[in-house]
C-alpha cells in the first residue's frame, strides 16, 4: 500500500474513528431497512434526531471531563436539578418569564453546581468518579428535598412556547411528521464545544491535562484553573440539557434524567474519547449518541422488551472500551515494527 | 572532539555567563539537598552536570526551572538576579528542561506538541492548528530534521520524540536547555545524531546542561563539567581537564574499578540453557546459544535489533513460533511467564520501575513477590521463611534504605533495581536474564550490581546481561553476542572482547 493511500484511508478513519463509526451506523440503518421497510422513513429520522436532542448536550459535557482524563456521573442530577429549579423559581416569584431568563437562571445553577465538582477536583486532587458520585447523590438529595419532589406539568411560558414548535414538516404518509426545533440549539452546542475544544487554549489545555498532568504543568498550563473551569463547563452544558429535557417532555419531574449516566458516557466513549484521557471529539460524540438512539429505536421496533435495551448499551460501553484498549496495544505494536526497519540503518 | 574549538572561541574562564546560579542552598525538612551550589553557564557550550544519585542534581535543576524555590541563594540571568525563578518565569527567560520522560504529550501530534509551549507563554487564547503548523515546520527545518509533524507523538520511536521535545524548548528562543539524562534511551547512531543537534544549538548561542551518567558521553559533548556529591560542590572546570576515571573518582569520592574480571565458567558441565533456532517472524530469526553455570553471557545490539525480544521469548513474555529451548537438559515449553519461573529462569526487565516492581508496596512486599511459591507450607505462606528470606537479601545486596518496610518508590533508581534483583534472586533461579541493569544507576552502584552479577554466577547461576554499555558487557561478561535485525551476527569470547570489537560488532 502506497504512504499517500495509507494516510488517506486514515484520514477517512478519523483521528478517534469516527469514520467507522459512521460506518457502523450506515450498516445498522441499512440492515434495520431490510428487516422492516417502514425503518427508513422521514418519521423514523426526525423521531431519533429528537431523542438525540438531550443525550447530545449532556454528552458534550460529558466529553470535555472525559478528554481531561476524569468522569462525570453527577451531570443528570445537574441537569435536572438546574431545571426543576428554575421552573420551581419561576413558578413561586410568578415571573413568568422569557425563555432567555430561564436560560440564564438555570445555567447559573448548572455552573455553581459543576464549580462544586471541579473545586473539589482540582483543590483536593480527588478521584473524579468518586467526587462525582458523591455530588450526585448530594445535589439530588437537595432538590428532593428543599426544592421539591412534585411532577410539574404547569411550565413557565418561555418554555412552554418551544414544546411544540417544529423546524420543518414533511408530509409522510397522509400524515405530517415533523423535526422539533430543539434540534437548532443543540446542534449550536455542538460546534460551539468543538470550537472550544479545537480552537481555544483552554480546550488545548483539556487535551493536554487528559493526555499528562504534569506535562501540562510543566508546559505552563495552570491545571487547577483548567480543571475549574472546564467542570463548570460540564455542568453549564447539563443544565442546558435538563432546560431542553423539561421542554421537550412538557413538565418538569426531578427524578427525570437520573439513570441515564450509562446511555451517555457509552456514546461518549463509542463516539472514539478515550476513557484514559486525552483524546475525543464533538463529532465523534455526536455520531455515539446516534448510533445508541439508532440501536434503542431499533430494538423496540424489533419488539425486543425495553430491559435489553440497557443491556444492549452497557454491552457497547463494554465493546468501546475493548477496542480502544486492543486498538492501543496495536499501535503500540506498530511503533515496534517501525523501529524494526528502522534501527539497522 | 568539540572542546579545544569551544575553549578556542570564546575561552571558557572570562565569558560573561548567560546564568548563573550562586550559593544555592536548599533543605527538605531538616535535610540539607543542596549546600551553596554555584553553576555557570556559557553560551555556547555544554555544561556536564554529574554526580550520584542523590547528589542533589535534580534539586538544582528543579530551582533553575522554577520547580522549587531555594532558601537561599540567586540565580543571575543576563546579570537581572532573581531570588527564585516560577515555571512560568523560566520560560519566558528562555530556560527550558527537556525532562528524561520527555513530558510530551501522547495524543496530540507532532506539530501541536512543539507550539503549545510557546503558545502558553504567549498567554494566548485561541489556538489554530493551520497557523501553528508553520511555525513547527520551520524549527524542524532549521534544525534539518525529518520529523512528520502530523503524525501522533504517541506513534514515534523514543529519538523522535527526543527530537520533538527539543524542538518545543527551541520554539520559546530557548537560551539555557537542561536535558536530564538525554541518552539513556538512545541506541548509538541515535546518540551521534544527537550530539550533531547539540553542536548546531550551540552555534546558535544555547547553552546546554547536560546531566548523565554515561561518562564517556558528557565528555564527548561538554566544554564546563560540573561535579556534585551529597549536595556539596565538589569541582568545576572545563572539560578538558577531566577523564573519564577522575570525573567517577570525583563523583563518588572513591576510586570505581571499571576493569574486566570474570570467572570461569563451568564449560565441562552441560549447559544450563541451550536455545536452538528459536524463531519469532519479525522480532527474531534462529537464534542458537549455549548458556553455562557460572557464565555471563552478554547480549547486545541497537535498540529494536530483537535483543530485548529473544529474553521476553525465553521469559514466556512472547511466544516463539518454532525452535527448541533445552533448560537443565531437558526440552521445556515456554508459553508463559509461569513456564519460565517453574523452569527456573528469572527475568529483570528494561523498565524496572513500570514492569518490575510495585511502587507502592514495601521492599519486603516487593522482594518475595515473585517467589510466593517457595515459601507456602500447607498452602500458607510461611511468615518465618518469608522474615528470613527478606533480612538475607536486603543485606546481601545492600539496599539502602531506613528499613524494609520502606515504600519502593522512595529509593533512588540504583537501590530500587536491588530490589528488583533481590526479587528474583529470592526465586534462586538457575538462569537469570538481566536487560539494562544498569540503566540510569550510578557509577557507584554499577559497580556493586556487577560486583553481586558476579558472585552469583560464580556460585553457579547462568546469568544473561542484555546491554547495550559497552564497558558493563566488557567488565563482567564471558562471552558476548551481538544480535543484528533479529540475528546473532558476531560472537566474542575471551580476550576478543575489547571495547572495540563490540562497538565495530553493533554498528556493522
Amino acid at each position: 500500500m502506497s504512504a499517500t493511500g495509507t494516510s488517506r484511508l486514515a484520514a477517512l478513519r478519523g483521528s478517534n474513528n469516527e469514520g467507522v463509526l459512521a460506518l457502523i451506523l450506515v450498516v445498522l440503518v441499512i440492515a434495520m431497512t431490510i428487516v422492516n421497510s417502514d425503518f427508513l422513513s422521514a418519521g423514523t429520522l426526525f423521531a431519533i434526531l429528537r431523542s438525540s436532542i438531550v443525550p447530545t448536550v449532556l454528552a458534550l459535557g460529558v466529553l470535555i471531563v472525559i478528554i481531561s482524563g476524569g468522569i462525570d456521573v453527577s451531570f443528570p442530577a445537574i441537569a435536572i436539578f438546574s431545571a426543576y429549579t428554575t421552573v420551581v423559581l419561576m413558578r413561586g416569584s410568578g415571573i413568568d418569564a422569557g425563555v432567555v431568563l430561564v436560560l440564564v437562571v438555570s445555567l447559573v445553577i448548572g455552573a455553581l453546581l459543576g464549580l462544586v465538582n471541579g473545586g473539589l477536583i482540582a483543590r483536593f486532587k480527588l478521584p473524579t468518579l468518586i467526587v462525582t458520585l458523591g455530588t450526585q447523590g448530594i445535589f439530588k438529595g437537595i432538590l428532593i428535598a428543599y426544592v421539591g419532589s412534585r411532577y410539574i406539568a404547569e411550565l413557565p411560558l418561555g418554555m412552554r412556547m418551544f414544546s411544540t414548535q417544529s423546524l420543518l414538516t414533511v408530509p409522510a404518509g397522509g400524515e405530517n411528521t415533523s423535526l422539533h426545533v430543539l434540534v437548532v440549539p443543540a446542534i449550536v452546542l455542538c460546534l460551539l464545544v468543538n470550537f472550544l475544544l479545537r480552537n481555544t487554549m483552554f480546550g488545548r489545555g483539556v487535551y493536554a491535562i487528559g493526555n499528562d498532568t504534569e506535562a501540562a504543568r510543566r508546559v505552563g498550563f495552570s491545571v487547577m484553573r483548567i480543571q475549574v473551569i472546564l467542570y463548570v463547563v460540564a455542568g453549564v452544558l447539563a443544565a442546558f440539557g435538563g432546560v431542553l429535557h423539561v421542554t421537550l417532555t412538557r413538565s418538569a419531574n426531578p427524578q427525570d434524567l437520573l439513570g441515564t449516566e450509562l446511555d451517555t458516557i457509552a456514546a461518549v466513549v463509542l463516539g472514539g474519547a478515550s476513557i484514559f484521557g486525552g483524546r475525543g471529539s464533538v463529532l465523534g460524540t455526536m455520531l455515539g449518541v446516534l448510533l445508541i438512539q439508532v440501536i434503542n429505536n431499533s430494538l423496540i421496533l424489533m419488539g425486543i422488551p425495553s430491559a435489553w435495551q440497557r443491556t444492549a448499551v452497557g454491552l457497547l460501553l463494554v465493546i468501546g472500551v475493548g477496542v480502544q484498549a486492543i486498538s492501543a496495544r496495536r499501535s503500540s505494536r506498530r511503533v515496534f515494527a517501525h523501529r524494526e526497519v528502522v534501527a539497522p540503518a | 572532539m568539540s572542546s579545544e574549538e569551544a575553549s578556542g572561541s570564546s575561552g571558557t574562564g572570562d565569558a560573561v555567563p548567560i546564568l548563573e546560579a550562586r550559593n544555592i542552598v536548599k533543605t527538605y525538612g531538616g535535610v540539607t539537598a543542596l549546600h551553596g551550589v554555584t553553576l555557570r553557564l556559557t553560551a555556547g557550550h555544554v555544561h556536564a552536570l554529574a554526580g550520584e544519585n542523590g547528589c542533589g542534581k535534580s534539586t538544582l535543576i528543579k530551582i533553575i526551572s522554577g520547580a522549587e524555590r531555594p532558601d537561599s541563594g540567586e540565580i543571575v540571568i543576563n546579570g537581572v538576579s532573581h531570588a527564585h525563578m516560577t515555571p512560568k518565569g523560566a520560560i519566558q527567560q528562555g530556560i527550558q528542561v527537556i525532562y528524561q520522560d520527555f513530558s510530551l504529550f501522547p495524543g496530540l501530534t507532532v506539530a501541536e506538541n512543539i507550539v503549545l509551549t510557546s503558545a502558553v507563554a504567549e498567554k494566548r487564547t485561541l489556538y489554530s492548528r493551520r497557523q501553528s503548523r508553520p511555525a513547527a515546520q520551520q524549527i524542524v527545518d532549521d534544525l534539518g530534521l525529518s520529523l512528520d509533524l502530523d503524525q501522533e507523538v504517541e506513534r514515534l520511536s523514543v529519538a523522535d520524540k527526543q527530537l520533538t521535545a527539543i524542538c518545543r524548548a527551541l520554539i520559546n528562543d530557548a537560551r539555557v536547555i537542561i536535558m536530564d539524562e538525554p541518552t539513556t534511551a538512545l541506541t548509538h547512531s541515535e546518540v551521534q545524531r544527537l550530539f550533531a543537534l547539540v553542536s548546531t544549538l550551540r552555534a546558535r548561542g544555547v547553552a546546554l546542561v547536560f546531566v548523565s551518567h554515561k561518562l564517556e558521553e558528557a565528555l564527548q559533548v561538554a566544554q564546563d563539567v560540573t561535579i556534585l556529591r551529597n549536595g556539596e560542590l565538589i569541582i568545576s572546570g572545563p572539560a578538558t581537564d577531566f577523564d573519564r576515571r577522575s570525573i567517577s573518582h570525583y563523583m563518588t569520592g572513591r576510586d570505581v574499578d571499571e576493569s574486566r574480571l570474570v570467572n570461569p565458567p563451568r564449560y565441562d558441565r552441560d549447559p544450563v540453557l541451550s536455545v536452538q533456532d528459536l524463531t519469532l517472524p519479525g522480532a527474531f530469526e534462529n537464534i542458537s546459544f549455549d548458556l553455562h553455570a557460572g557464565e555471563i553471557l552478554g547480549l547486545t545490539g541497537l535498540l529494536g535489533s530483537g535483543r530485548s525480544e529473544i529474553a521476553e521469548a525465553l521469559f514466556g513474555v512472547l511466544r516463539a513460533e518454532s525452535g527448541r529451548t533445552i533448560v537443565d537438559g531437558k526440552a521445556t515449553t515456554i508459553h508463559g511467564i509461569r513456564d519460565a519461573i517453574d523452569a527456573g529462569i528469572g527475568y529483570v526487565p528494561e523498565d524496572r520501575l513500570t514492569q518490575g516492581l510495585f511502587l507502592d508496596k514495601s521492599i519486603a512486599d516487593n522482594v518475595i513477590a515473585s517467589s510466593l511459591e517457595r515459601h507456602r507450607r500447607r498452602g500458607l505462606l510461611d511468615a518465618r521463611t518469608i522474615a528470613a528470606t527478606i533480612t538475607e537479601q536486603f543485606q546481601r545486596l545492600r539496599i539502602k534504605a531506613p528499613n524494609v518496610e520502606a515504600p519502593v518508590r522512595s529509593l533512588s533508581g540504583g537501590n530500587a533495581q536491588r530490589v528488583v534483583l533481590a526479587k528474583w534472586l529470592a526465586n534462586g533461579p538457575k538462569i537469570l536474564m538481566l536487560n539494562g541493569p544498569t540503566v540510569g544507576v550510578d557509577v557507584g552502584s554499577k559497580e556493586e550490581i556487577l560486583t553481586i552479577l558476579r558472585a552469583q554466577a560464580a556460585a553457579g547461576m547462568g546469568i544473561i546481561v542484555i546491554s547495550d554499555d559497552v564497558p558493563e558487557l566488557v567488565s563482567v561478561c564471558n562471552r558476548v553476542l551481538v544480535v543484528q535485525q533479529g540475528r546473532i551476527s558476531a560472537t566474542y569470547s575471551g580476550d576478543d572482547i575489547t571495547p572495540e570489537a563490540i562497538q565495530e560488532g553493533m554498528a556493522a
